[in-house]
């Protein structure tokens, strides 16, 4: 079991080998993820899809820093040109609740090399960015879920890291401002170049946005399948091969879930 | 509606008030009690009035009132040190638990025998007997509300960059615990005030003190009005604390 943090070999970023997470010992022992690889190259944008309790957000946590893997390697290279080497938009919002969702959205610049007036700056530019201005000043219990998850968005791209984990960010959004937040991101990637894991339950959303759809599955997780999507940026919805792409993963883990008897994303 | 709702509490407290005082009045005045066991609340603004007018009433409320404030702020000071302490870091927990065990249910009052012996019948030996009192409650509150702070919480602070334990401490711990150590003082606001004039009644100049003088020479009135006093300089207190306790958590739900 070792973290690194150096150049991996040119243009990877994030490279996983054999990676096993479990939590408890003896015969509470529960294998989440096991032999885990994975690759993850400059300024691609993965999608991570698979059941529920699969192991995505504790892949992420792994990733973070937040949890230690039990076996394997998670190497990382340093990027330059953004000011973290990674930010992770958690599934549960997570915000403080005795800031204001302003001063939330500040959190991380704090430990930035930053003025106060351009924390405040950035703050607001990242609020405005998921569409919150307007509700700077109050606190998070007044926000609705789904204006708080975007609120743990704004925080995350706050620090313009070069890495965005995102787990199910839009898990609580009407359709309107679901699509107006991937189109946010999917511009934001293209425009900054950050490499971006982003987790998801919905395999349209996953196709519309990714270069690469990972599926894992399993018990303990692994990696079942990677579905590179080649369309070119920027996509429409409307998109046929996107559509059909997306219409065979659906498919694949279907029937992968029906082989197993288990649950359907 | 609302309104008749909102003055019947008020109309019926004030009646509940003027029954008790005319009760009280009543009792002496029938001659079932000797006015100096129980002095007619009609006799005690003017008492009152020579208290302050002799300068005894003002000097007394400040001595007491600085006893209580210094004695409050050391308990408080060093309830939530230690207790933040303990909660953080379980060796020092597991260290002091027996010590605790052996001290806590000493009650604050115990420690005037020891407080006089060190300090003297003085200003400190007061200090000293109020923040006993006040460090076991902030101690416990302040303890248990580090120990239950979100975990997913200090988690957020990891992630973004905060892992000295200064910096968790300063962006979710004491924050987070900020509610359940004022739950705390707030308890020990009572109980120092109780620790004040237990202190004064054995010698240290104060509202206690006084009212021990005025109980030798049979000046109920005088007695009363200090204990009036302290009611009032406790509700006036707990008022403040009240409001200040709710501004700083104005984003509770
Ligand atoms: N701290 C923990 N202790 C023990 N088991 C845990 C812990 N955290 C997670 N697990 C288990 O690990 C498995 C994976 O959890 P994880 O949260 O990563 O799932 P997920 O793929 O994100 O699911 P979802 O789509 O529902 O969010 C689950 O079976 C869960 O019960
Ligand atoms: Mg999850």
């Amino acid at each position: 079991m070792e973290k690194v943090m150096n150049a991996a070999n040119g243009d990877t970023v994030i490279e996983i080998a054999d990676l096993g997470i479990s939590f408890g010992a003896g015969a509470e022992r529960a294998e989440v993820l096991k032999r885990l690889d994975l690759t993850v190259h400059r300024g691609e944008f993965v999608a991570i899809v698979g059941a529920s309790g699969v192991g995505k957000s504790t892949l992420l946590r792994v990733l973070m820093g937040l949890a230690a893997p039990s076996h394997g390697t998670v190497r990382m290279t340093r990027a330059q040109g953004f000011d973290r080497d990674m930010a992770l938009v958690f599934q549960d919002a997570r915000l403080l609740p005795w800031r204001r969702i302003l001063g939330n959205v500040a959190l991380g610049l704090e430990k930035l090399p930053l003025s106060r007036a351009q924390r405040l700056e950035r703050a607001q530019a990242a609020l405005a960015l998921v569409g919150l201005r307007d509700l700077a000043r109050r606190y998070p219990h007044q926000l609705s879920g789904g204006q708080r998850q975007r609120v743990a968005l704004a925080r995350a791209l706050a620090v313009r890291p070069a890495i965005l984990l995102m787990d199910e960010p839009f898990s609580a959004l009407d359709v309107a401002t679901r699509e107006g937040l991937q189109d946010e991101i999917a511009r934001i990637h293209g425009e900054t170049r950050k490499t971006v894991l982003f987790v998801t339950h919905d395999i349209d959303e996953a196709v519309y946005l990714a270069d690469r759809v990972v599926a894992l599955g399993g018990r303990p997780g692994e990696v079942r399948s990677s579905v590179a999507i080649d369309a070119p940026r920027p996509r429409g919805r409307n998109n046929q091969r996107l559509i059909a792409q997306a219409a065979s993963i659906k498919q694949a883990i279907a029937a992968e879930a029906a082989a197993r008897d288990d649950w359907v994303i | 509606m609302t309104k008749v709702s909102a003055a019947r509490p008020l109309a019926l407290g004030a009646l509940g008030l003027a029954l008790f005082l005319g009760l009280w009045e009543l009792v002496p005045r029938l001659g079932l009690a000797p006015p100096t066991l129980l002095p007619m609340p009609s006799l005690l603004p003017a008492a009152f009035l020579r208290e302050v007018q002799n300068g005894i009433w003002p000097t007394a409320v400040a001595q007491s009132l600085g006893h209580y404030l210094i004695g409050l702020a050391c308990g408080v000071a060093a309830g939530v040190a230690l207790g933040v302490a303990t909660g953080l870091w379980r060796p020092l927990e597991e260290a002091l638990a027996w010590v605790v065990r052996v001290l806590r249910p000493i009650p604050g009052l115990a420690w005037v025998p020891f407080a006089i012996l060190w300090f003297g019948v003085d200003q400190a030996a007061a200090v000293f007997i109020i923040a006993v009192g006040v460090f076991w409650i902030v101690f416990f509150a302040a303890q248990g509300a580090i120990r239950s702070v979100d975990r997913d919480l200090i988690e957020v602070a990891e992630a973004f960059g905060f892992s000295g334990a200064w910096d968790k401490l300063r962006k979710v711990l004491l924050p987070a615990a900020l509610p359940g150590v004022l739950v705390g003082v707030r308890t020990a606001l009572g109980q120092a005030w109780m620790a004040v004039v237990a202190a004064e009644l054995f010698g240290v100049p104060g509202l206690g003190q006084r009212m021990n003088q005025a109980s030798s020479l049979l000046a109920t009135d005088i007695v009363v009005v200090y204990m009036l006093t302290m009611a009032a300089l406790y509700g006036l207190i707990d008022t403040l604390f009240v409001g200040i306790q709710s501004r700083a958590l104005a984003w509770k739900k």
